[in-house]
């Protein structure tokens, strides 16, 4: 995958996501001001920006758990605000999501909380759910016997897998990452960018990942998109670098950002 | 000689063939193998009758998509022959696939058993082993707790400087007692009307209508108020208790006192239960005069009984120990309402699913243990003749 190009909403491009004039904001705060962004078929996409921008809300709004103020968000090229709930279903079952903390499902074990998508969309014999469940487990670097364990008895980066293994179980085109790499030790973030990098090439997918972490920006994402100024701008991480601005000034230039680089 | 056949319909978007030579056995995989339209081949696949052949392959690449859930069944299968002792040439899959067909072929290795049988008489006897290991230990740890608890209540009260939070203590009244009168006053005033009624019905064959009264007196005072107080209220602050403590201990809000050195018993659960201890007997209180005006509005319209009248009769019914005996219990069911309550809130485990059941427990618990202590209590004033 070369790096893509900084410009939004060239022609020659599959955009996978567009989002279009978004408006959103609580009470009289406004967070995303007629935002654009474009995201293309098969790249890394991380999204960045300060405490509160709004990172979080934006993947939230796209994939329907926010309520949007004005603006259109079109995913596979179809308009998410005016499809019925059928339609909604049929875009869902071909995206996956991983929430900060894992929202594996508590009562479950590992195993049934990867199958649950399976179950809702689709008939298929027990066996095979079980099958592709360990298959799901072991690409995301799983032990076997995580599959009868129940969620609280794992830790935090084994949530997390276990999350992506549940987001994965659909084969989705698109994976939204929510701070993959957030409260995992250096070394565990590093097997997760290594991870999510592997996977991304092997099933092609396009990944929207929100993320603080400069290194797994360094190595996993193709673009960057970072918030400012209640809008987006996209680039890699080389142009941002060169960007005025300076918040991004600060971000990819702080001691942080050189240590990364 | 060769013979082809479709395993599965032609019109399927997923579905395979099988070439079949003298020595050797071709499968070819055509269409889309993906997750969503796998589910029929598994089957199929699993049902393919190999013959006698030494020499099997798998040929996909005719596909126009597989994913990973479609790559697995072709592994599976190439995985099934090996065992059966065929010779399977690696499986052939147009190059876009390739690193696919790498990851699950390499990172998966065996299929793990995932689901137990749970209905076993060796699971039935580890289950009945557990529990009784584990309800030796719950009933260990009630006893240790309500030893801790009296140690500190006997401590606030020795020391009383600053190890009593007044503060908590006032929110817990008010929260507890003042905020709980809207329901328990409306509860009680109708319970006052709904005996009246019941008892006027019956007690009128007899021409003994006035005694309704002293059945509203005697019933309301001794009984039925404290008893619907105290179930209102352990559905009400008891399972607040539990969900409270239980949603901090979740927050890790309980660990974060510990090592700031503030004890959690102290803090969290005296206020609870001297709160409630001071709030029930006056909401019990309250619940009486309640429904003594519900009774008393009702025995005027049904019975026609005036105000005046209806009080005559009331004083001669009830002495004060009428209403001290039904007062009495009032702080007994409090500290047991609270103890169950706060006891429940320590024990939840750090996931949400655990706050839930054990505030569930915590009221089903409290309601048994209060209507098991009022009973207890009825056989004690009997057997000393109050």
């Amino acid at each position: 995958m070369s790096a893509g190009r900084p410009n939004t909403g060239t022609a020659d491009k599959d955009a996978i996501i567009k989002v279009r004039k978004l408006v959103n904001g609580f009470g009289d705060q406004l967070l995303h001001d007629h935002l654009d962004l474009d995201v293309y078929r098969g790249e890394v996409l991380g999204v960045v920006g300060g405490s509160g921008t709004g990172k979080s809300v934006l993947l939230r709004s796209i994939v329907g758990l926010n309520k949007i103020q004005s603006g259109t968000i079109e995913v596979f090229g179809r308009d998410t605000s005016e499809l019925n709930d059928a339609e909604m279903r049929q875009i869902e079952m071909r995206w996956g999501v991983l929430f900060q903390e894992g929202a594996l499902f508590s009562s479950q074990t590992i195993a049934e909380n990867i199958q649950v998508p399976l179950r809702e969309y689709l008939h298929m014999p027990q066996e095979l759910m079980n099958e592709i469940a360990s298959m799901k487990l072991s690409m995301v670097g799983l032990p076997e016997d995580a599959a009868a364990k129940h969620p609280s008895e794992l830790s935090g980066g084994m949530k997390k897998r276990a999350g992506l293994a549940r987001a994965l179980a659909l084969d989705p085109d698109i994976v939204f990452l929510d701070e993959p790499t957030a409260g995992l030790d250096p070394i565990s973030a590093n097997m997760f960018d290594v991870l999510v990098k592997d996977l991304q090439k092997s099933l092609n997918l396009t990944v929207f990942m929100v993320t603080h972490d400069l290194d797994t920006l360094r190595a996993t994402t193709d673009r960057i998109a970072v918030l400012v100024d209640k809008k987006i701008k996209v680039g890699t991480i080389d142009e941002l670098r060169r960007d005025p601005h300076p918040w991004i000034q600060q971000y990819f230039s702080g001691p942080r950002g050189r240590a990364a680089a | 000689m060769s013979t082809a056949y479709d395993a599965t319909a032609s019109h399927a978007r997923a579905r395979f063939r099988m070439e079949r030579k003298p020595q050797s056995l071709r499968l070819v995989a055509e269409g889309e193998w993906t997750t969503r339209d796998i589910a029929a081949l598994d089957e199929q696949l699993r049902a393919v009758d190999l013959g006698d052949v030494a020499q099997a392959d798998i040929d996909g690449s005719a596909l126009q998509r597989i994913d990973s859930a479609g790559t697995w069944l072709l592994v599976r299968t190439k995985r099934e022959w090996e065992s059966m002792g065929k010779r399977v040439g690696p499986i052939v899959l147009p190059h876009m696939y390739d690193s696919l067909l790498h990851t699950v072929e390499h990172e998966h290795t065996a299929p793990p058993v995932i689901i137990h049988n749970q209905h076993t008489l060796e699971a039935f006897v580890e289950r009945v082993g557990k529990g009784t290991v584990h309800g030796v230990f719950q009933g260990a740890g009630i006893l240790s707790y309500v030893g801790r608890v009296t140690l500190e209540i006997l401590e606030a009260i020795v020391h009383p400087r600053g190890n009593l939070r007044v503060a908590a203590l006032v929110h817990q009244v008010e929260e507890t007692g003042i905020n709980a009168l809207p329901i328990v006053g409306l509860l009680a005033f109708l319970i006052g009307i709904v005996l009246a009624y019941q008892g006027a019905d019956q007690l009128k064959r007899f021409g003994a209508e006035i005694f309704t009264i002293n059945l509203l007196g005697v019933g309301l005072l001794r009984e039925i108020a404290g008893l619907i107080t105290a179930i209102i209220i352990a559905g009400r602050s008891g399972s607040a208790f539990t969900a409270q403590i239980g949603t901090m201990r979740v927050n890790e809000e309980l660990d974060a006192m510990q090592t700031i050195g503030i004890n959690t018993v102290d803090t969290l659960v005296l206020p609870r239960i001297l709160g409630l201890v001071i709030a029930l007997p006056f909401l019990t209180f309250y619940a009486d005069i309640m429904g003594m005006i519900g009774g008393a509005v009702m025995c005027y319209f049904d019975l026609h009984i005036t105000l005046p009248v209806f009080l005559r009769q009331l004083q001669d019914a009830i002495s004060l120990n009428t209403f001290l005996v039904g007062i009495i219990k009032a702080p007994v069911f409090a500290l047991i309402i609270a103890l169950v309550g706060c006891y429940e809130g320590l024990q939840v485990e750090r996931n949400a699913a655990s706050v839930g059941r054990l505030t569930t427990r915590s009221v089903v618990e409290s309601v048994f243990l209060v209507i098991v202590l009022d009973a207890a209590f009825s056989i004690i004033f009997s057997l000393i003749g109050i």
